[in-house]
Formats: structure tokens, sequence, C-alpha cells
């Protein structure tokens, strides 16, 4: 655990009680009172997680977006001030580098653009704040540098820290701290000024999330992180949660983890994410490995991620076998554990692509042992964002 | 009646040649939510260090080895219907299994009470 690095809410922690392990090259809570309990106190009231592991980064300059649409495969282009979009970080041959967040800022968003008070930018100036996992970032961002042009910069915000408050109860109770975050719609976001006891602290917050429930995720500088924490721990309706809960909530959700379930060796259609190719995109066929992807796409792959309801109470686990009648190996098991909402197993898998079917049943081997599969429709447990009305 | 206790956070309680097995409750702390438990099938045989059991917890599995060689007399079918006694009461109520002692020498390298928590005050 010494070579871990430690993120700055580490004293407070293990204050609160949490076990620590090292993941993705830091000390990180697992869970506090327990994971069964985290998870279902996150499902009917509001979690506290701390995700400062997470790299936060500026991508800033002209033509900021269409650098961008060189290495993902959204709409980034005419995606709209302080509004966000799930991305994929891709590969020259299709595969999957990571998934990321993308904001587009406003000019005037000195709380993340740094700037300094009546400091102005020139006009062709686009900034765009990128969210990606902890155990990639630096790689990320040796693949942006080398791949962006010179004019564009990319700036890791090294000295911030990022929390999630997830659940039901995540809007009111973050708007009692800020009340202006109530106007916040599921995937925006936006700079907030926190009236806290010891002075203003600027956050910037989205609504999104990686659990399936309404909530925000919310960056602040490091050395304010603890007071926020503390604020946030003190209301009734939050508790902070581990990543043992954010592990089996996003799997509920039916959230991809990065290097579990998506990978350099997957691609978009693969991992069920086509979602991620917009519109303008598929059609200008400009993103990396558009043709393979693209035809993947109207043809179909030859595996696809799948969700799974395992019969019985054991789970299946990471690595585990998908096989055939004959016993063949046909796919792998990516990600399985106990749903504590639905009080059974469920996993996702990688399936040829004659099973994908909801309601067929597939075979997996575990340690000698077999368990059968129901291929299920994902999410597991319906979504349970905060969506804007239609219009 | 003698409880004994091995390094991989096993209890083991000694009636003439019977023994009774489970994981301490350093282990359940350990594991977390047990969710699923796999007890050994009557009449099987197992040699000391054997796989025995699997236990499940939310996040892994785990194994729990036969800690003396000997035949599985029964398991506890109780942990089939709720798991979470190995949390709630990991020392009694969630034993694991019972089985016949083929030598007791076996037992010799085994930890007492006292033993164990100086064992578990180390870690």
């Amino acid at each position: 655990m010494s070579e871990n690095a430690k993120l700055p809410l580490d004293s407070w922690h293990r204050a609160q009680g949490a076990r620590m392990v090292g993941f993705a090259g830091y000390e990180m809570p697992i869970q506090y009172e327990g994971i069964m309990a985290e998870h279902l106190w996150t499902r009917e009231s509001a979690g506290l997680f701390d995700v400062s592991h997470m790299g936060q980064i500026i991508v800033s300059g002209p033509g900021a977006a269409a650098a961008l649409e060189l290495v993902l495969p959204g709409e980034i282009r005419k995606l709209g001030v302080e509004r966000m979009r799930y991305s994929l970080l891709l590969a020259p041959d299709g595969g999957i580098v990571d998934d990321l967040m993308v904001t587009r800022l406003g000019y005037a968003d000195p709380e993340l653009c740094g700037l300094a008070e009546g400091e102005t930018v020139p006009d062709d100036q686009e900034y765009f704040y990128l969210v990606v996992n902890g155990a990639t970032k630096h790689g990320d961002l040796a693949y942006l540098r080398e791949i962006l042009p010179d004019a564009v910069h990319v700036h890791h915000m090294e000295d911030r820290a990022l929390v999630a408050l997830q659940g039901p109860k995540a809007g009111e109770a973050f708007a009692r701290l800020v009340p202006e975050v109530a106007a916040l719609y599921f995937m925006q976001a936006g700079g907030f000024t926190w009236k806290s006891p010891e002075g203003d602290i600027g956050l910037w917050a989205s609504r999104s999330g990686y659990t399936g429930e309404d909530g925000f995720e919310i960056s602040v500088a490091a050395e304010h992180v603890e007071a926020l924490a503390e604020a946030l721990g003190g209301d009734a309706a939050i508790k902070p949660v581990g990543l043992g809960a954010r592990d089996s909530l996003r799997l509920e959700a039916g959230l991809p983890l990065y290097g579990h379930d998506i990978d350099q060796e997957t691609t978009p259609i693969e991992a069920d994410l086509g979602f991620a190719l917009s519109k303008r995109r598929r059609e200008a066929a400009d993103f990396p490995a558009a043709s393979m992807i693209l035809a993947q796409r109207e043809q179909g792959a030859e595996r696809k991620r799948v969700g799974l309801a395992i019969e019985g109470r054991q789970p299946v686990r990471e690595g585990a076998r998908v096989v055939d009648a004959d016993g063949k190996e046909v796919g792998k098991i990516t990600s399985g554990g106990f749903s504590p909402s639905l009080g059974q197993p469920i996993a996702m898998a990688y399936v040829p692509a004659d099973l994908v079917e909801p309601g067929n049943t597939i075979t997996i081997e575990q340690r000698g042992k077999a368990f059968a599969g129901i291929v299920t429709a994902m999410p597991f447990l319906p979504h349970n964002y905060h969506r804007q009305p239609k219009q | 009646m003698a409880r004994y206790f091995t390094e991989d956070h096993e209890w083991i309680d000694i009636e003439g040649d019977h023994a009774t097995i489970g994981i301490t409750d350093y282990a359940q702390e350990q594991l977390g939510d047990i969710v699923f438990v796999e007890v050994p099938e009557s009449g099987s045989v197992l040699e000391k260090g054997a796989d025995a059991a699997v236990v499940e917890s939310v996040k892994a599995a785990s194994d729990v080895y036969a800690p003396v060689s000997g035949e599985i007399l029964e398991g506890n079918d109780a942990l089939a219907d709720e798991p979470a006694l190995v949390n709630t009461s990991p020392e009694e109520d969630g034993w694991f299994f019972r089985m016949s002692l083929s030598d007791s020498s076996e037992l010799e390298g085994l930890m007492d009470a006292k033993a164990y928590k100086a064992f578990v005050d180390s870690l």
C-alpha cells in the first residue's frame, strides 16, 4: 500500500471508519459501514463518494472542439455551453482507450479555467472539461497531447478534488448547501459558489454520476474538499459510500467499468455503446476506425456486451467462462457480483451475436461448476435521472 | 470442548473425534456482507488443506479449507437460506460443517484462543 498516493480526503475517510485499499495508484475507501448498507442507502437517500482519483482535464484553444473530434466519436462541435455528454476516447484501430465525460465550458467559467478576474480570452478560444478514469488518466493525457494540434492545450488539473453525491435525496440535500444547483437537469453543469462558514468557495457541479441515480459530481479545489465533505456529510440524508458499493451500484445501472467491461480490445459496437456515435459523426465517418465501426454497426459485431441475471444465489465473477453446449469457451464474464437491490447475482459478459437476445439462457463455467445466466436488458434497475422535461 | 484456530481464520471445536468448523469473527469482518455459502456434502473425504467450502461476499469469493483430514458428517444447511448468519453469528449459528477427525495429531499445529488473538493483533 505504501507505493499508493494519498487523496486529499485521506484522513477524513479514516476518521469516518473507512477500510482503505489500493486502487488506481491511490489509497481509497472500499467501504465504511458495509457495502450492502451503503449500496441500499444510496438507492433510498444519498451517498457521498470520493472520486478524486479520476482525471480532470481542460482542453482549450482555437479549434478545441474539432480537435477533440479527432479522438471522440460524439457531437462535440455543437455541444452547448455547460452541456455534457458521455464519450469514448478511441484508438486509431477503434479500440477504446478510455470512457469519459466531456463538458463545453463558457468562456466565463473562471472556476475551472483559472482565469483571473477581469481577464478575457480571444473569441476563437474553446474550453472543454473532461473527466477520465483514474487508472488511465496518464495514458489519456499522453495520447491527447500526441494527437491534438499544438495550438490546443491539454491541462491536467492535479490540484482539484472530485466528489460524487448520488441518490434520490441528492438534489434536495445539495440544494441545502448551494440552492442554485436545483436548476440543473441531468447532463447539465455549471460553476457555483458555496457560501461556507469559512467564506465563499467555488464549485463546479454537474448533474451526472455512475450509479443510475439522480445526483452530482462536484469539482472543488483540493484545499477545500474536506470542508465540503464535512458539510455534506453532516446532512442527515447523506452518508459516505466506498468503492465497493460504487461498483455494485454501477453494475445494477448497466454502466461499463473501464479495464473490465471495455478496453483497447473492445469496440464501441461490441461494447453496446453505439449511442456514443453521434448522427453527424456517423454520416461524416470522420472518427478513428470509422469504416470498421460503422460496418459493425450495420452488420452487427461478432460479439456483444450483455447483461445476465444469474440463477441461484452464487455470483459469477470477472473471468468466468461463457461456454457452448460442448463446453467450448465462447465468451467471458467481465463484471459479476451480487445485486443488493435485486437480491440476486447479476453480471456483464461478452457473448456471441446469436445469443444476445434478452431471454436467452447461456451457460457459464466457474471453478468447474456450471451456472445458468438469462440475458437481460440493461439497466437491471431503472435509471432515476433528473431529466429536463420534453419541451 | 476445546476450540482451536488456524492462520486461515477458521475455528475448530473438538468433541471426541468430531470437529465443527467455521470462520472467525475477524474473517467475517474482513469479508463483509456474505451473500452465498456452499458447504461440502456429507460423506466427502477431505485431506487437510483441501477446498471444503466457498464463501462469497458482495465483492469476492473465498475458499474455506479443511483444517484437518477426515470425513464430512454434515454441512450447515441453514446457510443456504441465510448466508448472513456468518456475519451475525460467525462463531456459533454460522458454523460451516462438521467432520470426523482421522488424525488427531493434526491438531498440534493449531492455535488456541490466546495465540489466535495475538496472531490477529499482529496483522
